[in-house]
């Protein structure tokens, strides 16, 4: 998880080469998105920051507490969704270590044909073993952050 | 500015419309015809690498760059309009087939009354029922005139479904091309309960194909594989119809015709009230001026009406005097929902953009809207597009407070694969005061001003939507699901949740030039030797998604182009 977050802050995504930058930033409402300067890279910063040097260190209750305190901000928002896009997306991107969060959810991953499964198993749960995207092509890809 | 050799058309904007002209023209003409297209080049060898969710459903890939070029939006003209600074209520495309090689592939065709909505809604039950400040019209022309077109163009795409079973249809001439999809669990379910309550539930009419298909041109397609990899992405096999491959392979062998990617169209040259031309950088950042003797815009519907403001084609639309054309009638979409728990696990993995159940009963105005407090009705699916983790981890009992923390965890990992969701898709009338015009502050990429969106919900829309779930929660609980939980309330439009790419309106056809910009065979009022294609024609929004019919009033513009125009150049009305 911790590496998957790293990588897309690293890379495009975390320095806002997808998002519209142009000036001037103005504070909207809801309806109209987020309108901050700040990229996720340093929204991640400020947020780090304001859990504290020790959080690491504090019981698992304290964490929650703190984090709860958070839980109306974008940073939390951020955090929420990387932490779901780590667990579920394909491990080319860091996360999903051993198909580890495909495998708790019975998410079988990029299989190439249903055809014959499509009207099978009403009611029943079908899992087949995970693939990861390598495993079905044969090959690696490159993720969209490690693009040039 | 580099002047290239003149061609006889240039078309702006290399998706489903333009590549359809060009092919048009391209088979049934000797004129010479470039493509302009701002993307990039693409095939379906490319899109086995893309069964990605993150990179393509996440953070969207194959959709325009913003980063580029946005668009930027305000609720009404009393708020300060904002940039869309990330995609998030519609994906325009970026790149060869443009939103058609990502899009689902549900392909309706449009009820006889829609295209006299006003005139039908009128007689039924008079103009005082009418939302205040609605500007819906009719199109001008009927589905007839139409419904030739429909037919071809379901035989081009090789539409799967099953004609007769909804009552509400218009005339066809002939069935669907292929046989129904096989459905997954929840259409099936959904078709079973609808029936149970006395709907007319049918497969949804589907260009993910049933079976191998040869369309007229002779291009082979081989069935979906239901790989639950199609909206958001292309289709990795070819199963669900793309320009890319549709019509590409025609295109390849049409000497005429020429597909320039790379290319931004800046301007459309205008001479004695004629177009000349268009001015666009191409892929090295040379501006060029490309001179043809037809101009035929494609570019989507924002791009369509944004290139008639910065060309100054046309006149404005002022939604204060409800003078003016250009930008008036801005549509995108209603919606109604429902989310459905079971007890059973659903294998959501399976399925295809257009695998769904569908009933028409509380579309349009197929029910007597007499006794109610709105107009305009929704097309109630469920579908089965494939279940991808990241964007369906989460949803939990209604029991379960927080969307975080080890109970919501233990709880989303548990419903993961029992929770299905209902889908209101409902009409959006024209509004007076929703439009589009260029942004006083915001530019792109080259210093010209974005296209700015007005837009807000009515409570039109908001009963609608309201009536829609409680319709929703009713076949959920026939449907036996052990928690049924209606959509959230409809209060203002927002640009961050997705709602559809069906955003329509700004370049408007119709019968007055007072209020149209395009005459029924989508050519400029004004501009003769400059037509238009796409949902930006559409006079409003009608529900059903928009592809089937914009690909039928493309044909039927090139059948009139090749008949009349083409002979005698001049207006067609």
């Amino acid at each position: 998880m911790v590496i998957y977050i790293d990588r897309q802050l690293a890379g495009p995504y975390g320095r806002d080469g997808h998002r519209y930058t142009q000036e001037p930033f103005e504070d909207g409402v809801p309806e109209q998105g987020y309108q901050g300067k700040a990229t996720p890279r340093e929204i991640y910063r400020d947020g780090i920051a304001a859990l504290g040097a020790d959080f690491d260190k504090l019981p698992t209750d304290a964490q929650d507490a703190k984090l709860r305190q958070m839980e109306d901000s974008y940073f939390f928002t951020l955090l929420r969704q990387h932490t779901i896009e780590g667990m579920f997306c394909d491990p080319m991107h860091g996360g999903n270590a051993g198909l580890v969060g495909w495998q708790l959810i019975g998410y079988p991953g990029p299989y190439m044909s249903w055809a014959q499964e499509i009207d099978q198993h009403f009611g029943k749960a079908f899992r087949p073993k995970p693939k990861s995207l390598a495993d079905v092509l044969g090959r690696k890809t490159t993720p969209w952050e490690d693009e040039k | 500015m580099k002047t290239l050799p003149k061609v006889d058309v240039v078309i702006v904007g290399g998706g489903w419309t333009g590549l359809l002209m060009a092919k048009e023209l391209g088979a049934r003409t000797g004129l010479s015809v470039a493509v302009l297209e701002r993307g990039k080049p693409r095939k379906t060898a490319d899109y086995i690498d893309g069964m990605d969710e993150l990179d393509y459903a996440i953070r969207l890939r194959m959709m325009q760059d913003v980063s580029r070029e946005t668009v930027t939006f305000r609720n009404t003209s009393a708020d300060r309009a904002l940039p869309i600074r990330q995609l998030g209520s519609f994906l325009p495309g970026e790149g060869t087939g443009g939103a058609g090689e990502h899009w689902q592939g549900e392909t309706p065709r449009f009820f006889p009354h829609i295209f006299e909505l006003r005139k039908h809604l009128v007689d039924r039950y008079g103009a005082a029922r009418l939302p205040e400040g609605c500007t819906i019209q009719d199109w001008g022309f009927r589905y007839d005139e139409l419904e030739p077109y429909y037919t071809r163009a379901e035989r081009l795409l090789g539409i799967s479904g099953q004609a007769g079973l909804d009552p509400f249809e218009g005339p066809r001439s002939a069935g669907f091309p292929t046989p129904p999809m096989t459905l997954a669990h929840v259409p099936r379910m959904f078709l079973e309960a609808t029936k149970s309550l006395g709907y007319h539930p049918y497969p949804l009419p589907s260009a993910n194909l049933s079976t191998t298909y040869k369309n007229p041109d002779g291009v082979i397609r081989p069935a979906c594989e239901y790989c639950g990899f199609c909206e958001r992405f292309g289709c990795m096999v070819g199963a669900k119809a793309q320009p890319s491959n549709v019509l590409l392979p025609v295109i390849a062998k049409q000497k005429s015709v020429a597909l320039r990617t790379g290319a931004n169209v800046r301007r459309i040259v205008q001479k004695d009230g004629k177009a000349i031309g268009v001015t666009y950088f191409d892929a090295n950042r040379t501006e060029c001026f490309q001179p043809a003797d037809l101009v035929m815009l494609s570019s989507w519907t924002l791009n369509n009406t944004r290139l008639l403001l910065l060309s100054k084609i046309g006149e404005p639309y002022d939604p204060a005097t409800g003078k003016g054309q250009v930008g008036r009638n801005l549509t995108h979409q209603v919606l109604g929902g429902a989310r459905l728990l079971f007890d059973k696990p659903l294998n959501r993995f399976m399925g295809s953009g257009a695998n769904g159940g569908m009933i028409s009963d509380l579309d349009a105005d197929n029910f007597d809207h007499g006794p109610l407090d709105f107009i305009g009705g929704a097309r109630v699916v469920a579908g089965n597009s494939g279940g991808r983790p990241i964007a369906n981890f989460g949803a939990v009992p209604s029991s379960v407070a927080s969307n975080w923390g080890s109970e919501w965890k233990k709880a989303a990992i548990e419903s993961f694969d029992r929770v299905a969701g209902l889908n209101a898709i409902g009409e959006h009338p024209a509004y007076r005061a929703n439009h589009m015009d260029l942004d006083p502050t915001y530019r792109d990429q080259y210093g010209d001003p974005l296209l700015r969106m007005t837009l807000d919900y009515t409570d039109n829309d908001r009963r609608l939507s309201a009536y829609m779930n409680a319709k929703l929660v009713d076949i959920g609980h026939a449907m036996g699901a052990r928690e049924v939980t209606p959509g959230e309330e409809l209060r203002r439009y927002d640009v961050v949740r997705y709602k559809g790419t069906h955003i329509q309106g700004g370049t408007i056809m119709g019968a007055s030039p007072e209020t149209s910009v395009l005459n029924p065979w989508l050519q400029h009022w004004q501009c003769s030797n400059l037509f238009v294609l796409g949902a930006s024609a559409m006079p409003q929004n009608p529900s059903g998604n928009p592809t089937l019919t914009l690909l039928a009033l493309t044909m039927r513009t090139a059948d009139t182009m090749v008949a009349r125009y083409l002979k005698n150049p001049g207006s067609l009305t």
